[in-house]
């Protein structure tokens, strides 16, 4: 057992459990010895779901290979659903993680049900076409959830669209109240709810990577005309990961939502897209341990950076754009890994392809 | 009657859109690279031409000459500093770094700026040129005929100057262009430094429409210009001014006949089934791949 966890393919995974683990019972050790700041504490679920979402990401983006700019779409469909079934349900279901895990498997199924009918439109493109296909079904979903109204009474619910024609009996509930959105929600996410979450999205994603149907997906990247000539079906596997990956957005869009007593559609914005794209890439595609470490220091970069005040975010850009040329110019690169062989390798000559 | 007003404010609307896609569309087909920081050149552009207007008293020919300028130096800037050291990396590290560079211009302008809004001063005259029940904007005219001699310049550049055929040259194929003897570092340069100076120009008749400036002022412009490049066929400079136009034409009909906060869910509904019918843009070509 043990040594099968610690051979060749399984070490990366591995890791990245302990990694998680490890990490949850550090913060937890530390929240109830009262070393963590309440900044940091509020910190501690958005970050779970950034991680969850990313994870998702790096499933299409780093395996399938499909640029994809509308994540935060599909974690508004998530989140708005969860927040909704939460507020539905608050009274009849009074234990919050039973309420919880509900709200999240709504968000993840009606999220898995955008992705799919998204998907057929747009895996049928190609490269940058689309990926603006997604960042324009991130708009659509963000300016139609803007607009609903969803509100529920004795009599049942009552939707209106565009302008809010809901006339509540009294002791009814607006769920979703269009550019406001939702509002008094009841707050039940917590920390150790999401680290689970991660630990399953880590489980599912490995378990399709290295899979039969994860194997397809990746061959699928690597070269599509080999793949479709030895049998495997392209749209289909694409498919799959588009969908998974969707539905890992919707859970982390449920948990966030529920995070918060107020949550705005403007919130899950085209940048929150961007966002996330950007910790998959710095944390390396195909990589999921590298895609958690990336969310959990850009997600703390601006709060520790935060006694440089106004200059944080012009920090946090810089940052970016070194990292990105550090770690992709030719030229940088040989001179890193210079530096690297005389820290390291004494034994090692110079110029010797390590 | 109130058809033709919506569609001449939407052709304005449209050339605006045309004059910032000509800069996507440019950069796309020759560095190959989507450049996300081009809105936030016209950002900059906004601002530069508010301080020259308002602070310095220039009048607008000037301003907007300054402006040009401040932006062109910019873009060579960015594009030395930031895309040439990765023209070897993969396409999304680019976009990444374009996205940080983004970053970095509205930032910039937030703690040189502040992020309170500027009301940018009415530059042209306000009044409009009446054709029978037609009333047109000279604001939307000056807008329609700066684009149209954008278009017109550009494409006698493109077509009939040297720099314009090794421009043609490097979007059809570097590796060829370099052993011709072309400096493929310079097109680039030079195409930066055009899109540029167009989203200077484009900032002016932006901001005369909709007189606020911000930092944030060039995401949303820049993003529906981004899918007017893309409806017309990324790379295609004639595409890029079809898409612009029928994009603002759309996105006016959509506010006026079904419904100004659906608005932009309509304009890109209509980019994914435009992209469905056609997956490489109106004006795209279609590269075959072969095996």
């Amino acid at each position: 057992m043990l040594k099968k966890l610690l051979d060749r393919t399984h070490r990366g995974r591995t890791v990245s459990y302990i990694m998680v683990v490890v990490l949850y019972l550090i913060i937890e050790i530390m929240i109830h010895s009262g070393n963590l700041s309440s900044l940091f504490t509020s910190l501690l679920v958005p970050v779970c779901c950034y991680i969850v979402a990313a994870i998702g990401l790096n499933l299409n983006v780093g395996v399938s290979g499909e640029l994809n700019l509308g994540q935060a779409g599909f974690m508004s469909v998530g989140a708005f659903t969860a927040v909704s079934i939460s507020g539905y349900l608050a009274a009849s279901v009074s234990n919050g993680p039973v309420r919880l895990i509900i709200a999240i498997i709504a968000g993840v199924m009606i999220s898995a049900v955008f992705g799919l009918l998204i998907g057929i439109p747009v895996l049928k493109l190609e490269g940058d076409y689309l990926a603006i296909v997604t960042l324009a079904f991130g708009q659509i979903i963000k300016s139609i959830i803007t607009n609903m109204y969803l509100g529920f009474d004795g009599n049942g619910f009552q939707f209106s669209f565009v302008d809010n024609n809901t006339k509540l009996a009294p002791g009814g509930k607006m769920l979703l109240n269009g550019p406001m959105g939702a509002t008094g929600t009841a707050k039940i996410s917590t920390f150790t709810a999401g680290v689970i979450l991660i630990l399953v999205s880590l489980i599912i994603v490995y378990h399709l990577m290295y899979s039969r149907s994860g194997r397809a997906i990746m061959a699928a990247r690597d070269n599509r005309i080999a793949a479709e000539s030895v049998g495997i079906d392209i749209s289909r596997t694409k498919m799959l990961a588009f969908v998974v990956s969707a539905s890992l957005a919707g859970a982390a869009g449920a948990l966030y939502g529920l995070n918060y007593s107020t949550l705005v559609p403007a919130k899950f914005d085209f940048n929150t897209s961007i966002l996330i794209l950007v910790y998959v890439v710095l944390g390396g595609l195909g990589n999921m341990t590298g895609t958690i470490i990336a969310t959990i220091i850009l997600v703390l970069l601006p709060e520790l950076l935060r006694s440089m005040q106004d200059y944080r975010m012009l920090i946090y850009a810089v940052v970016l754009i070194l990292i990105m040329l550090l770690t992709n110019n030719e030229n940088m690169k040989t001179r890193l890994r210079r530096l690297k062989n005389r820290f390291s390798g004494r034994g090692r000559k110079e110029g010797e392809v390590s | 009657m109130e058809f033709f007003s919506y569609l001449i404010n939407g052709l304005g609307l449209g050339s605006v859109y045309a004059i910032i896609a000509l800069g996507y569309t440019m950069v796309y087909g020759i560095a190959k690279m989507l450049n996300f920081a081009h809105g936030d050149v016209i950002m900059v552009g906004a601002y530069v031409v508010f301080f020259a207007l308002s602070s310095f008293n220039l009048p607008l020919i000037p301003g907007v000459l300054l402006s040009v300028a401040v932006c062109t130096v910019l873009g060579i800037t960015i594009e030395r500093l930031a895309y040439k050291p990765l023209r070897q990396a993969s396409s999304l590290s680019v976009l990444i770094t374009a996205i940080g560079v983004s970053y970095f211009l509205q930032n910039a302008a937030q703690l040189l700026w502040s992020s309170s809004t500027k009301v940018f001063p009415a530059v042209f005259p306000s009044g409009s040129l009446e054709l029978g029940s037609l009333s047109i904007s000279y604001l939307t005219l000056i807008t329609i005929a700066t684009c149209v001699l954008v278009m017109v310049c550009l494409t006698l550049f493109i077509n009939r100057t040297k720099t314009g055929r090794a421009m043609r040259a490097c979007s059809e194929d570097k590796g060829a262009s370099t052993l011709m003897g072309i400096n493929v570092n310079r097109i680039i340069s030079i195409t930066f430094a055009i899109g540029s100076g167009l989203a200077a120009i484009a900032s002016v008749l932006l901001c005369a429409a909709y007189p606020s400036v911000y930092p944030t002022l060039g995401a949303m412009p820049g993003i529906k210009a981004f899918t007017a490049a893309v409806f017309g066929g990324i790379g295609s400079i004639p595409g890029a001014f079809l898409g612009g136009l029928l994009l603002g034409v759309i996105e006016i009909f959509a506010k006026a006949y079904i419904s100004t906060q659906l608005s932009d869910a309509i304009v890109f509904a209509v980019l994914i089934i435009v992209l469905l019918i056609k997956p490489s843009g109106l004006l795209g070509r279609r590269i075959r791949e072969k095996v």
